[in-house]
């Protein structure tokens, strides 16, 4: 009986939270609706990477607003994967509550094949393209229409240390055979780059056959040409890999760890992004003042290298229900205000030229005419909607660069290459 | 017996109906109504039926979970669907099953999971049957060492994950500096794999142990004493009293164990990402489906998992009803 009366009772108060749960249920939808509306005033969600300073470039944005509209700074994951999952799952879904997107300047075609971003027209437009660097603008577009405003760019420069090289070496074979006699004299001669299965290694690999002149892919993204530039390329990086001079761990080096690397002393050379400078002078002051940049090594002394262009580019979701006012958050975001504060603040080199004149930008870019001078005269990864599977099939192939056969590893890729801008292939 | 170990036999004895079912194909409940099928009387026909509307709901809503996605993914599976290239959606029939099983990428990854299968489970049952001894032996502390036991598998597989790797990253990682202080062991393939293998048999040993318990509970003291008595060593009586006594739940806990094995992903998610050919086929599926959007070849890939992991339970199910004694009540018959 008294257990009935028990069982009666925990029936009733199960029913409550059943009801209670269901109010929630039903008052959530509400709830959030506030949350997103803020009382009348319509939010922007920009989704952008980790940067440290980024909020403030948003407040700065959020004044000018005026009250018109607020923008809130959603972080994504850090690594780059993490990113662009995160805003395709949500983007297949068809997500409305996206506004202004942070693409890697790598993701742009995809976006805008897959029809997740708007193309940008008119005042819009022409404000994104104002002042704008080429290289950097070229990787916003897609079918010569503009998909994305570049907000912030980067290249690698050659660093060396000027107290065993007087001269930087113009080309690869010139750099080796520094290298080489340095190691013969006993001196530190180790030429560091990201040699690890990942990005980085095919951004060196595209740095690679674009300054001996060769394609990787057609300029539409729709087949894989791999011409003898390419072959050449690949040939380069062999010999680099094998030449003795390479780090023994070439394979398993990423940005930092070659860095870290340099600071410890057994290197003469490395190819890096700006973001080393400050670095070594935390890192290694003594070594520091003997820390000197150069343009990327070119693959024949008559043509300059050209470096592979990094960076964010900022985009508006076709999904977004405020494309006027994303447009302009865009807008602000990269504006060459905006683009000064984060260069000087959180190191990223601007896309817009007259920023790099900038009394202030002498202190933190030293090296700003050198990152110009490449800007001027860049590579572009391949653009195709299939980046994502290319790069992945690129730097499974080209690992361990010490293994490239030139001619059977070009045949290779050309064949995986075609399959994966096709969708057809499988993705390691 | 104590409460998990008495969860735990609830476990084993859920799993042996529901191989029964899977073998037998009829949702008959017992093994005598199969036999009596054909002299059904008025009363039982209507109970049946009775029986059948009652089910009827979870049936449906059991096709409506899992039968619709497994459906769905096939239908995708035989499709051209990148959803980069929305436009290009068309029927492709078994191209992509070509693809797929004419990839080295993917017999790689096939390989790489096997192994990381078969050495994981192998490793899991031995120590999952010593945990298991200790704590059916233990006389203070029971609760206690049970408790302890069962720590790793309490703990979230990506949380597990992520402290294994924080542990063998180079310069901050205690098992890193243990080994060397410029040694990086996750890039290198083998190294990898094993740590890969340690991260799963530290974590799921536990949920072994505790399915094992439940056979060892199983096995009568009298029996035990009785060996004992004719002189039958300790290791004879384990091998030659319990292990046979115990088959139908190391059955049992081996066919769990493989086919969540097969399936790993998380610990290589975290570790590796994959990288040095480390990827399991899970993994692959998961790179071509979420990260490339290749609806088409990820879902291939999901089907052939499946396929996979249903001729796994087929062949231990089989084994099961022929070699076990006492795991089928028919069978005893």
């Amino acid at each position: 009986m008294r257990g009935a009366t028990r069982t009666g009772r925990g029936r009733t108060s199960r029913r409550r939270a059943v009801a209670t749960f269901t109010a929630a249920l039903a008052l959530a939808p509400a709830v959030a609706a506030c949350g997103s509306g803020g009382g009348g005033v319509t939010t922007i969600n920009v989704y952008y990477a980790p940067e440290q300073n980024f909020q403030k470039v948003v407040d700065q944005c959020n004044a000018k607003a005026a009250g018109r509209y607020r923008i809130v700074l959603n972080t994504l994951p850090r690594d780059a994967d993490g990113q662009r999952e995160q805003m395709v799952r949500r983007l297949a879904a068809g997500d409305t509550e996206m506004d202004v997107l942070g693409l890697d300047v790598t993701w742009v075609s995809e976006f805008a094949e897959a029809g997740w971003v708007t193309e940008w027209t008119g005042e819009n437009k022409a404000e994104a393209e104002r002042g704008t660097l080429a290289g950097p603008l070229e990787t916003a577009r897609w079918k010569d229409k503009l998909y994305a405003a570049p907000k912030n760019t980067n290249v690698q420069l050659l660093w060396y240390r000027d107290d065993l090289v007087q001269q930087p070496p113009r080309t690869w074979d010139e750099m080796l055979a520094a290298a080489k006699q340095l190691k013969d004299a006993g001196k530190p001669s180790q030429v560091l780059a990201t040699g690890a299965q990942y990005e980085g290694l095919v951004v060196l690999y595209n740095t690679i056959v674009a300054s001996a002149g060769g394609q990787i892919l057609s300029e539409d993204g729709g087949r894989a040409v791999m011409d003898a530039g390419a072959v050449e390329g690949l040939r380069v990086l062999r010999d680099f890999a094998t030449s003795g001079v390479a780090s023994p761990s070439l394979t398993n080096s990423k940005e930092g760890e070659v860095q870290r690397g340099f600071e410890a002393g057994a290197a003469a050379f490395e190819l890096n992004w700006p973001f080393v400078y400050a670095a070594m002078q935390k890192g290694n002051p003594e070594l520091a003042p003997h820390f000197k940049w150069a343009r990327i090594p070119g693959v024949t002394p008559d043509v300059p290298g050209k470096a592979t262009i990094g960076g964010y580019d900022l985009a508006v979701s076709s999904y977004s229900q405020h494309q006027d006012e994303a447009f302009e958050t865009a807008l602000c975001l990269r504006s060459a205000e905006s683009q000064k504060f984060s260069a000087i603040n959180d190191g990223v080199p601007p896309t817009i030229e007259s920023v790099y004149a900038e009394p202030e930008m002498a202190e933190a870019y030293p090296m700003r005419d050198m990152i110009l001078e490449e800007l001027k005269d860049p590579a572009v990864r391949p653009l195709t909607p299939a980046y994502q599977s290319a790069s992945t099939i690129m730097s499974k192939v080209l690992s361990p660069p010490g293994a490239i056969d030139p001619q059977a590893t070009a045949e290779r890729l050309r064949r995986e290459l075609q399959d994966a801008i096709e969708s057809k292939g499988v993705v390691p | 017996m104590s409460e998990a170990s008495q969860l735990s036999a609830e476990n084993v004895a859920g799993a042996s109906a529901t191989a029964r079912g899977v073998r037998g194909g009829s949702a008959g409940s017992t093994g005598s109504a199969r036999r009596a099928k054909p002299v059904l009387s008025e009363g039982k026909k209507a109970e049946r039926r009775l029986g059948l509307l009652l089910c009827a709901p979870a049936a449906l809503v059991m096709i409506a979970v899992t039968g619709w996605p497994i459906i769905y993914s096939v239908w995708l599976s035989l499709q051209r669907f990148d959803l980069r290239f929305p436009d290009q959606r068309e029927f492709v029939g078994l191209d992509n099953y070509i693809t797929v099983l004419s990839s080295p990428y993917w017999w790689t990854a096939f390989g790489v999971t096997a192994l990381l299968t078969v050495v994981s489970v192998v490793l899991e049952l031995v120590l999952g049957m010593a945990l298991a001894l200790i704590m059916h032996r233990t006389i203070v502390g029971r609760g206690l060492v049970r408790t302890v036991a069962l720590i790793p598998y309490g703990i979230v597989t990506v949380v597990a994950a992520f402290s294994w790797y924080y542990a063998w990253t180079p310069g901050t990682g205690y098992l890193a500096n243990l080994v060397g202080p410029d040694t990086a062991l996750l890039t290198e393939r083998l190294p990898a794999l094993a740590i890969i293998v340690s991260a799963e048999v530290w974590k799921t040993t536990p949920f072994m142990a505790l399915l094992l318990m439940a056979g060892l509970a199983l096995v009568p003291d009298d029996l035990l004493k009785a060996a004992a008595m004719d002189g039958a060593s300790a290791w004879q009586r384990f091998t030659r009293v319990m292990v046979p006594v115990m088959k139908p739940a190391i059955l049992v806990a081996l066919l769990f164990r493989t086919l969540d094995a097969f399936r790993i992903f998380d610990n290589i998610f975290v570790l590796t990402s994959g990288a040095q050919d480390t990827a399991s086929v899970s993994m692959q599926t998961y790179n071509n489906l979420i990260k490339g959007l290749n609806l088409g070849v990820g879902s291939t890939m999901s089907v052939l998992i499946f396929i996979t992991v249903a001729i796994i339970a087929f062949v231990f199910v089989k084994v099961f009803g022929t070699a076990a004694p006492g795991s089928d009540q028919g069978g005893r018959r």
